[in-house]
């Protein structure tokens, strides 16, 4: 029988022929900590007796979900992740770069065929470029940098095929989000997604990383796509290392396979306090909300601070809205600038914080009021989420985001983009 | 590796603030201390019934919820020698093998409360002594028992500096 992507890479990766099932101890072309995982990885290298990385090219330490540091705990930890990194010689991307999963792919460290783990659960977003990436813990963050190597077994793979043009107004967030209704939050336990059909080819990359950085909210061990000439173009523009496609076979096996006609969709919205509590938007619209946030490695990409620039241009968001827009990186930051949605959204009375995390998990940077409710890019809405249990967080597409914004209540975009 | 022990029943979903309370875990560093809640919101009495070497039985999804590694190290620092189910969350399995917990997948339906059990890792058995039957279940490959054997990976990794499964 054929193979699938997840088992193909894990069988270049592992130096042998391996299927679905099988265990392996296979080699990684690059290892992520990011600075809620990366100080106890350092404890555990140490308990381990780690003297040097495997390489420390591959190695990379981000300081992005409290940066810049809220407090003196925090800070002690951010020290210590600093002096580790700069004692071992590895990547260190401190306070300001931005979110641990735009910069892996964007500054050229993930290129198609490869084999990543990160010390963070949505490490599966470098699918959407061919790569087998996923979530692990603390004690594998270690073996892994002293190693550069970790134990797996090789995933049974789920296949969606989504068919159709996604309508005006209708975006891979949306896409993703029904998808995760149908299969609810553990429908794809132990499996590697793959993202396919005609829908997902038209994406650009950028869109694509949206679906993959998902995968996990229905329980996956990874979010793969297949390459083509997007990929490509994108890859190349951003690592000089040589990619290593990997398709899947015709006759490789799959545990099941989805079909889905997206013609239809209709813009979607995840309800608190679980992500597979989804709804079409119209049937919450109205629902006033309080705060609204624009970022994370979700949904902070310049394609999505442009989407909703282009629903505020020219427009002030409603005065009872707190609308707060974390670009995903520096150079999200730099091209917004340039191509002038950053104006568009401070003219708007958008709050910009540092490129990171944001207040996506709730250390800082817009911690919501009991009771209020926020409309928010991210991919988690679970109780206490953005740092209190008595708010309400519903999960939508950028243009969701920014026209419910506008309005104060939740609201359908499609009548409020801009030709 | 051969286990022994008799068999506390479980259902299904069984996640990690089940096996050990998030208002405990954030607490304290000292896995016996959270050993003594292990389970707590299930059975309150749970873990002064363990005997050394006694085994968690489950249905699917065991383990499920976060990646926290003290929800194994709470069970195996309470005596357990090894949690059988039908099946595990993914990041739950790994820090098992990981932290040196036994973890089997097989069909547990044909085990109640209070059996004797015997598990072969190597073999890949289960044997329900007071009922003769033998349950199948796919064996451990050598590598996750030498990391087990070891007592976890950071161990494995004091003992050969990497993985060493030769
Ligand atoms: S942006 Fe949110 S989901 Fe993404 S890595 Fe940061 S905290 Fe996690």
């Amino acid at each position: 029988m054929g193979k699938t992507i997840a088992e193909k890479i894990f069988s270049l990766h592992a130096g042998e022929d391996v299927h679905a099932g099988d265990l392996v101890v296979a080699q990684l072309d690059f290892v992520m900590g990011q600075d809620g995982t990366a100080p106890l990885a350092i404890n555990s290298f140490h308990e381990m007796g780690g003297r040097g990385v495997f390489d420390p090219s591959r190695v990379a330490f981000v300081i992005d979900h409290s940066a810049p540091s809220p407090n003196e705990g925090v800070s002690s930890l951010h020290r210590l992740m600093r002096e580790f990194a700069s004692e071992k010689k590895i990547l260190l991307y401190d306070i300001g770069c931005g979110v641990c999963h735009q910069l892996v792919p964007e500054q050229g460290h993930v290129v198609p065929g490869d084999l990543v783990v990160g010390a963070d659960s949505h490490t599966c977003t470098y699918g959407a470029i061919n790569a087998f990436s996923t979530g692990v813990g603390s004690t594998d963050l270690a073996a892994a940098m002293i190693s550069g190597k970790l134990w797996f077994k090789v995933p049974d793979s789920i296949k969606f095929i989504c068919s159709g043009v996604l309508p005006e107004g209708v975006f891979s967030k949306d896409l993703i989000l029904f998808l995760i209704g149908e299969m609810t939050a553990d429908g794809a336990t132990y499996l590697s997604a793959e993202f396919s059909g005609d829908a997902v080819k038209a994406l650009e990359v950028e869109e694509r990383f949206t679906i993959s950085n998902m995968a996990i909210e229905m329980g996956a061990k990874a979010g793969l796509m297949e390459y083509d000439e997007k990929v490509e173009k994108w890859v190349k523009s951003h690592s000089t290392r040589p990619a290593n496609p990997v398709f899947p076979d015709p006759d490789a096996g799959y545990e099941e396979v989805r079909q889905y006609d997206v013609s239809r969709l209709e813009p979607r919205v995840a309800l608190p306090h679980t992500v597979d509590n989804v709804s079409p938007v119209k049937d919450v619209e109205g629902q006033e909300i309080q705060q609204a946030f624009i970022g994370t490695c979700t949904n902070g990409r310049i394609s999505d601070l442009r989407t909703a620039a282009n629903i505020l241009k020219g427009q002030k968001v409603s005065p009872s809205v707190r609308l707060i827009v974390a670009p995903a990186s520096r150079e999200v930051y730099l091209e917004a600038m340039k191509d002038g949605s950053l104006q568009t959204l401070v003219e708007a009375g958008a709050a910009f914080v540092t490129p990171g995390c944001g207040p996506c998990v709730g250390t800082h940077n817009g911690v919501p009021s009991d009771g209020e409710h926020v409309i928010s890019t991210a991919n988690r809405n679970f109780k206490g989420r953005m740092g209190n249990s008595r708010a309400f967080i519903y999960l939508a597409s950028p243009a969701t985001v920014a026209a419910s914004a506008l309005t104060g209540k939740i609201t359908d975009p499609r009548s409020y983009l801009q030709k | 590796m051969l286990l022994s022990g008799k068999s506390f029943k479980f259902g299904n979903d069984v996640n990690t603030d089940y096996i050990i309370s998030g208002k405990y875990k954030f607490k304290t560093l000292d896995m016996n201390e959270l050993a003594r809640h292990v389970m707590e919101d299930l059975d309150p009495d749970f873990y002064n019934k363990i005997s050394e070497g006694d085994m968690i039985v489950a249905g699917t999804n065991f383990g499920c919820g976060s990646s926290r590694e003290q929800a194994p190290l709470a069970i195996k620092h309470a005596g357990i020698s090894c949690v059988i189910a039908t099946s595990f969350a993914r990041i739950f399995y790994r820090n098992a093998i990981n932290t040196g917990l036994p973890v089997v997948e097989c069909d547990t339906s044909q085990i109640e409360e209070g059996d004797e059990l015997e598990v072969d890792l190597a073999e890949g058995l289960v044997f329900n002594r007071g009922r003769g039957l033998e349950i199948p279940v796919k064996p451990l490959p050598p590598s996750m028992i030498r990391i087990l054997a070891d007592g976890g990976l950071i161990k494995h990794f004091q003992k050969h500096g990497d993985f060493k499964f030769d």
